[in-house]
């Protein structure tokens, strides 16, 4: 029988022992009745020289090696029933338990979901994003894109590996119904079978419709199906107009697929290669995942991808020299959530720490006043280790029940949390209580238990068992007091991080709120406009396309300004481009960067920026002009230094082939947001009018761009009547990501913001845990001493004097703590500069402020059971003695 | 007579072992042919016994059925299992090499005496 059947049948082997052992002694007996013996002393001498049945059988159940699990069953009982008699203990200690495994179960599921879970493909280890890679870095590194064409070699040659790509795109879907913009994918006609994304409905792109001249199809998401088709049954076959062109709907992505949350329209790429794309040297770039071969290996992967790379570079030099492909394994996209991630995981880490100080406390409480009846059980006989077993199994009991119960809140608060996050959650979809979850909870509450229920076991009486009994349980040992001392200190410290990390945050939130984001953020709209398909096919009608509507928006009642950007401040987006003022250009990859924005000219007056000298754009700049550019602060520097900069030149081959004429500087913008534009790489800006974009870029620089105007009143209770006005004539041209500027900025402080209010919730949390915790400890300390309290006030101390007695005790150990506490802040407020923007050093008075905060709950705590002690009848305590 | 001496460490499961493997055997029988074979020499609580018996059936060195004897008694019958029958062969030849070596040792002090 195996180990766990010998456990589970423990009953019919315990009869089984019996009925054998019985049977031995009967024939026995009846051996010694056959040889004449009287059967009544047969069966006393049988027994008897059997030995003991009982010590037979305990011998027996220890051979079955079950025994230490029989043990702790009985434990666990005996714990359960210890602790339903003290319901206050046991609610208090599962209650702090809860909230800490609880949060700490949350950040982890969210950990676990969004960083550690593969992606949602069929055997995700098999994916490999392939890059090109450069032996030179400029300022943008050294990895890229990849050329359309470069992919197609690499699709043909490259055996080990089926190459798929895709590229985002979107576009205004009308014909029936409301126009709507959407988000959406072009993808090679193989990256549904690649992948493995599956399908709900219908089929994915056949191989001849993935070259020019293709029959339009597309495959909608599941959300667009159920939103705008009502979840029609005949979806497959329907006709929808795209991006200007009709296509057929041929297939429905399964709801929830992770690959696809925000895309609604997937297209195939190979109908949409632009001549732009065709170049191998300057192009919007595609992205390239691909899916090992049965039998193929990374080696031989990398060794094809290297040859591919060699053949091009020599075949095609301008643009491949230097470059080749590399491979490396698919991760999922998340950006930057990770740091925040971990630091929440850090914080919610603290309070658990917190929460086992407080219940070891409240144990060792309880543990010393059980003195006596470990005592008497040692006395009895238990060994040490037994009694050691006992405690822990009573730990964890709490634990696990605490536990439970965290997961419980975990499951609860799990979607709230979710929904506070600041914009969206990458992978949210992944973020879901699982069984690695419920491990981690599991172990937390068990590594928890040890750490909470050691320090009283260990405190199980060993020796001088009569000398405990004799005292009646009633002094406390000098170790026990230490212990006491050091879960107080313990807890003050990690309150005291939490409080400080808390109070930092608050303190650059009101800093970064205050600063002057460079534009007038009060009354101002935008969002992206898609102009109508059939305009853009002519730069000349688009531009006149793009003056009639801002006319338009002017007429409609409320619009003081109205102008069009590429790249609206604090929204993301940007396009970086080189400059330089010298004569001569400096070597390619010492370029600096600066941020440029296409506008038209009443951007100035729209956004409220401040010039400071010369002038903005006006209707004089336009493709018959020479190319002009407004510059601001930062760029006007670091390019020409304390010189004035109108009049003077810069070099921007991306704008214009010679030089572009500086006419004004205006102030500095925080595109980068409130938080994040002081530590940001690339903050020089430069504003180009849209008027001077060439011909051939019109079509893609109007598939950018966003419209601003400035109000008078709301700036949201004009969207309605301007997307009426700019509807256009074929009723085609859609508003969306409406915003206003104040949003905008409100958003790039969101993270900031989120800390702050987890950060405050979790060191109330702590603070309270805290007081809770010192006040448990020093309400049992005091209550150890009543008998030495009533001795002195029967020698005459007076009320004042117990309570400064009292109080000194516990002010040490608060103090120790601040001490402890302060120097964890300073270390904490490190980790907090450097994965959340904009945060400074800790400054004394927000430290002062926080130690005093938690030094005057913590004296508070302290007082109660002070001012009790101070309130005793002297001859009531002596008599407790 | 020699006062009766305890078992060495570990020889109580060969011994069973050797037993068992006569055929399939409850422990009263153990104990009675223990008793037998070692001619009062060596010392068994009979007792003592089923913690032994039940550890090597826990091993898999032993395995038992429940039959009727000869009186008519419900007896656990104990057989060795091919594991069982692995282990008594090395057991008993090592312990051969043993007493074996200590035989030859005990020779030679003696003569060394002389």
């Amino acid at each position: 029988m195996t180990w766990l059947g010998r456990l589970l049948r423990r009953r019919r082997a315990e009869e089984q022992l019996r009925q054998e052992l019985e049977f031995h002694v009967e024939e026995y007996a009846d051996d010694l009745i056959a040889r004449g013996v009287d059967p009544v002393e047969a069966r006393r001498r049988a027994l008897l020289e059997f030995g003991g049945v009982e010590q037979v059988k305990e011998v027996c159940r220890d051979a079955r090696g079950t025994r230490w699990v029989e043990d702790i069953a009985r434990d666990a009982r005996y714990a359960l029933r210890a602790l339903r008699q003290r319901p206050g203990f046991t609610a208090v200690a599962i209650a702090t338990l809860a909230i800490g495994i609880g949060a700490a179960t949350i950040m982890f599921t969210v950990i676990n979901g969004v960083l550690f879970k593969p992606l949602a493909f069929p055997e995700p280890g098999q994916l490999v994003v392939v890059r090109e890679e450069t032996n030179y870095s400029t300022a943008y590194g050294n990895q890229w894109a990849f050329a359309y064409e470069n992919y197609l070699d690499c699709r043909n040659e490259v055996r080990a590996l089926a190459l798929t790509a895709w590229r985002f795109s979107g576009g205004t879907i009308s014909g029936s119904g409301v126009p709507d913009y959407v988000q959406g994918l072009q993808v090679a006609w193989d990256l549904f079978s690649v992948l493995g994304v599956p399908l709900e409905r219908g089929r994915a792109f056949l191989e001849e419709e993935d070259r020019p001249g293709g029959t339009p199809v597309a495959i909608i998401s599941h959300r667009l199906w159920q939103d705008r088709y009502a979840g029609k049954a005949d979806i497959v076959g329907e006709r929808l107009v795209y991006d200007g062109t009709v296509h057929t709907v041929v297939g429905v992505v399964t709801e929830g697929t992770s690959f696809l949350t925000d895309i609604d329209i997937v297209t195939p790429l190979g109908q949409g290669i632009t001549a732009q794309l065709r170049n191998r040297n300057m192009h919007p770039g595609i992205r390239v995942w691909g899916r090992f071969r049965p039998d193929a290996s990374a080696t031989e992967a990398s060794a094809q991808l290297a040859l591919v790379g060699r053949r091009l570079a020599e075949q095609y030099p301008a643009s491949n020299r230097g470059r080749t492909f590399i491979a490396s394994p698919a991760r999922p996209v998340v950006g930057t959530v990770g740091p925040t991630l971990w630091l929440l995981f850090g914080a919610v880490s603290l309070v658990l720490l917190i929460a086992c100080a407080n219940v070891a406390s409240l144990l060792l409480a309880r543990a010393v006043a059980r003195h006596r009846e470990l005592a008497v059980r040692a006395a009895l006989g238990a060994g040490r280790g037994r009694l050691i077993r006992q405690c822990l199994t009573e730990a964890g009991v709490l634990a696990i029940v605490g536990g439970l119960c965290g997961i419980a809140l975990a499951a609860v608060g799990l979607q709230p949390f979710i929904a506070l996050w600041p914009g969206d959650l990458p992978r949210a979809e992944e973020v879901q209580l699982d069984w690695r979850v419920l491990v981690f909870a599991l172990s937390v509450s068990l590594i928890s238990s040890l750490i909470f229920g050691l320090a009283p076991a260990l405190r199980a009486p060993a020796r001088e068992v009569d000398n405990v009994l004799r005292s009646g349980g009633r002094g406390v040992r000098g170790t026990s007091r230490t212990l006491h001392g050091a879960f107080v200190i313990s807890e003050v410290a990690l309150a005291v991080i939490l409080l400080a990390c808390a109070g930092l945050l608050g303190r650059t939130l009101i800093r970064l709120s205050s600063l002057d984001p460079g534009v007038n953020l009060q009354n101002v709209m935008v969002a992206r406009m898609a102009l109508s398909p059939a305009t853009l096919a002519d730069p000349g009608r688009t531009r006149a396309s793009w003056n009639d509507m801002l006319d338009r928006a002017r007429s409609v009642p409320g619009v003081q300004a109205a102008a069009i950007v590429d790249t609206v401040p604090m929204r993301a987006g940007n396009n970086q481009l080189p400059y330089w003022a010298s004569a001569s250009p400096p070597p390619e990859r010492e370029r600096p960067l600066a941020l440029a924005t296409a506008v038209s000219d009443d951007y100035l007056g729209v956004m409220g920026l401040s010039l400071r000298a010369g002038r903005f754009f006006d209707a004089r700049d336009d493709l018959t002009a020479r190319p002009v550019v407004v510059i601001d602060d930062v760029l006007a520097h670091s390019a020409f230094g304390a010189a004035d900069p109108v009049g003077k030149q810069l070099s921007m081959p991306d704008l214009a082939p010679g030089p572009v004429d500086v006419i004004g500087v205006v102030g500095h913008v925080r595109h980068w947001g409130l938080a994040g534009d002081d530590q940001a790489a690339i903050r020089a800006q430069v504003y180009y009018p849209f008027a001077q974009v060439p011909d051939r870029l019109v079509r893609r620089w109007s598939q950018l761009m966003s419209i601003a105007v400035r109000t008078s009143g709301a700036p949201l209770s004009i969207v309605e009547p301007l997307r009426r006005e700019l509807r256009g004539a074929a009723g085609d041209q859609v508003l969306y990501e409406v915003r206003t500027l104040d949003q905008l900025a409100s958003n790039s402080l969101a993270r900031a913001r989120f800390l702050l209010v987890l950060f405050v919730v979790f060191a109330g949390v702590a603070l309270l845990l805290a007081c809770i915790g010192i006040y448990g400890v020093l309400s049992f300390l005091t209550s150890q001493r009543i008998p030495e309290i009533g001795t002195r006030m029967a020698m005459g101390a007076t009320g004042t004097q117990v309570i400064g007695l009292i109080l000194g005790q516990s002010l040490r150990l608060i103090a120790i703590g601040i001490v402890v506490g302060t120097l964890g802040a300073i270390a904490a407020s490190q980790v907090l500069r450097r994965s959340v923007d904009g945060v400074n050093a800790i400054d004394v008075s927000t430290l002062a402020t926080m130690v005093a905060l938690l030094a005057g709950a913590a004296l508070l705590a302290t007082y109660i059971p002070a001012h009790r002690a101070s309130r005793l009848d002297a001859m009531t305590a002596l008599r407790t003695e | 007579m020699h006062p009766k001496s305890d078992l060495p460490q570990g020889t109580l499961d060969l011994l069973i072992l050797k037993i068992v493997a006569l055929g399939p055997v409850h422990g009263y029988a153990i104990a009675q042919r223990l008793q037998q074979v070692s001619r009062d020499v060596v010392q068994v609580p009979q007792g003592s016994l089923y913690p032994a018996l039940h550890r090597l059936e826990n091993r898999g060195l032993l395995a038992a059925d429940w039959k009727d004897t000869e009186r008519g008694r419900q007896g656990k019958f104990y057989r060795l299992t091919r594991k069982g029958r692995a282990q008594l062969d090395t057991e008993s030849a090592s312990w051969q090499r043993l007493s074996d070596a200590v035989g030859l040792i005990l020779k030679l002090s003696e003569e060394g005496a002389k």
